[in-house]
């Protein structure tokens, strides 16, 4: 079944506790290639990092197996989180199981299509700029994107550091929500991570499969007009059919204007762009990854090493990252984009004064064509104009499937407050 | 390797003529990159590209350096931002052994990491 849709890399299992109880004992995970497994190479879709085997594992696989579940494999993944299709793996894009003509989206492709292809109970992606919820909407399943600090990112291999999260995929709101429970909390190796008994205004006893109780009877949900402006005019409809749904239920809409969005997804690919070009510098080929066959000194060492490691999109935001950060682009670039995120947040919070969710489509197109975005980076940058503004804002999101469009999935994503995944998973779980 | 004159590692400047003057790359012409620019990136990111990678990222450079032009539009945002530092007792823990440390350098020596010749 896998090699149908390439949805793994690496096929290997690491046995779960089996006195373990609770909902993940027994259930199946893939877990993204980005995503350390000891033993187990992992190589982050690129032939850089081809046969890397980390010699710990992250805390959220630990996690994962303590509660019983049995890791089955690793999956597929654009190069360093780096595409919104997974066609910049070095192994092959994966195919969508709803349509394999068609990509599963990304960066977490394979985490999600072997969920919706059943080779996997739950999955865990990561998410930088919409890599769990875009791969969710495409292939008709639900994916989390936890608010930043709630989940260890001990063992994730680093893209952009402030903007990403560690989130789970699995079939219906319940499960990923369980799975959620499970992987998040503080972790000692992971000073981002937050105790929640430490943050004002949340309940530390969090219960998000609990939650998953599709009552949203007097809930205010906010849809921005930003979100649906320029989508595809199909998922509008199969959006705001599913809200209309959740308003039938008792749920109350209310327009909402959040103009920041505007400029998410340039700050998004400033920032992630800056960050990647620092947090790969690592990778030189002397500690671990491919070292070049080369005559030369270190830095042309470095540099052949980096040639043959990294694919064209890793480079193309390496060497944009070099310059959106180089003396006389710096504050034209970075520091615009870092005024544009603290705009995005504040837009956002002021936004939770009158609401209790925001809900707009997760992608506002439909999955494409394998190969069809593939010569043009500018046009995927700008298929993740939904996702990107809430890793800006550190917020927790979910992408649940709204309905189909000409046969296609599509996702209607939900936002909440810093910290109110029980709110998000509770709405989601209504659209269901 | 397509070699620019300075390749000090310091990203002081991005390329031959850009002097890293603000005023000069708030103009749009001074913006937009062409081939030796983008070669003189790649070399300060240790990146080395073949011509038709450094053809193919000139124009979508240009591309995409245009597009992020509208944050030009974005006001100054005060940034109150709730960040602390995270402390811990500095003490001894258990970490990676010297073994699996150097598990997947390509050479090793003696216990040391083996880097390529500096000169």
């Amino acid at each position: 079944m896998s090699t149908d849709y390439n949805a793994f890399i690496t096929e290997e299992t690491i046995d779960g506790d089996a006195d373990a109880e609770g909902p993940l004992a027994g259930a199946t995970v893939a877990v993204k290639d980005n995503i350390s497994t000891e033993g187990i190479r992992t190589t982050c879709g690129s032939e850089m990092l081809a046969d890397y085997v980390p010699p710990y594992s992250a805390t959220v696989v630990d996690r994962l197996t303590d509660a019983g579940a049995t890791i089955v494999g690793k999956a597929n993944m654009d190069e360093f989180g780096m595409g919104t299709t997974t066609e910049t793996s070095a192994f092959g894009a994966t195919k969508n199981p709803v349509d394999p003509e068609r990509v599963p989206g990304g960066s977490s492709g394979g985490s999600a299509a072997a969920v919706a292809a059943g080779e996997a109970d739950v999955a865990l992606g990561s998410d930088t700029g919409g890599s769990v919820r875009c791969p969710a909407a495409f292939c008709g399943v639900v994916g989390i994107k936890p608010t930043y600090g709630l989940v260890s990112r001990y063992g994730l291999v680093a893209y952009a550091n402030s903007l990403e999260q560690i989130g789970p995929i699995a079939g219906t709101v319940e499960e990923a929500a369980a799975a959620l429970d499970v992987i998040a909390g503080p972790d000692p190796h992971d000073g981002t991570t937050r105790d929640l008994a430490e943050v004002d205004g949340v309940d530390d006893d969090q219960n998000y499969a609990a939650a998953a109780d599709a009552d949203v009877d007097g809930l205010t949900i906010g849809v921005p007009t930003e979100l649906f402006e320029g989508a595809d005019e199909r998922v509008v409809e199969t959006v705001e059919a599913a809200i209309d749904d959740l308003e039938a239920q008792g749920a109350e809409t209310t327009e909402i204007s959040l103009p920041s969005v505007e400029h998410a997804v340039q700050a998004y690919y400033v920032i992630a762009m800056a960050e990647a070009s620092s947090n790969l510098a690592r990778f030189d080929g002397v500690r671990y990854g491919d070292r070049a066959d080369s005559d030369g000194n270190w830095n042309e060492s470095f540099a052949e090493t980096r040639e043959a490691g990294f694919g064209s999109e890793v480079k193309r935001r390496i060497l944009l990252g070099t310059y959106a950060l180089s003396a006389g682009y710096h504050d034209k670039y970075y520091q615009k984009a870092q005024d544009a995120r603290a705009w995005v947040r504040q837009d956002f919070e002021d936004a939770f004064a009158d609401v209790d969710v925001i809900a707009s489509p997760t992608m506002p197109v439909l999955p494409f064509a394998l190969g069809e975005s593939l010569d043009d980076p500018l046009r995927m940058y700008l298929a993740d104009a939904n996702t990107t503004p809430v890793n800006l804002a550190n917020l927790p999101a979910i992408s649940v499937p709204a309905g189909e469009a000409d046969g296609l999935p599509v996702g209607l994503q939900i936002v909440g407050p810093k910290f109110g995944e029980e709110t998000v998973i509770r709405a989601a779980s209504a659209v269901e | 390797m397509s070699d620019t004159s300075d390749s000090t590692g310091d990203a002081g400047e991005t390329g031959d003529g850009r002097d890293g003057d603000s005023a000069a790359a708030a103009d749009s012409d001074a913006a937009a990159v062409d081939a030796d620019a983008v070669r003189h990136v790649a070399d300060l990111a240790r990146v080395r590209l073949d011509d038709d990678e450094v053809d193919a990222f000139t124009d979508q450079f240009a591309e995409i350096l245009e597009y992020f032009e509208a944050l030009d539009e974005v006001p100054e945002t005060e940034r109150n931002e709730e960040l602390v530092n995270v402390m811990r007792p500095d003490e001894v823990r258990d970490g990676l052994s010297q073994e699996e440390a150097l598990s997947n350098a390509a050479e090793t020596e003696d216990g040391f990491f083996v880097g390529p010749k500096v000169s």
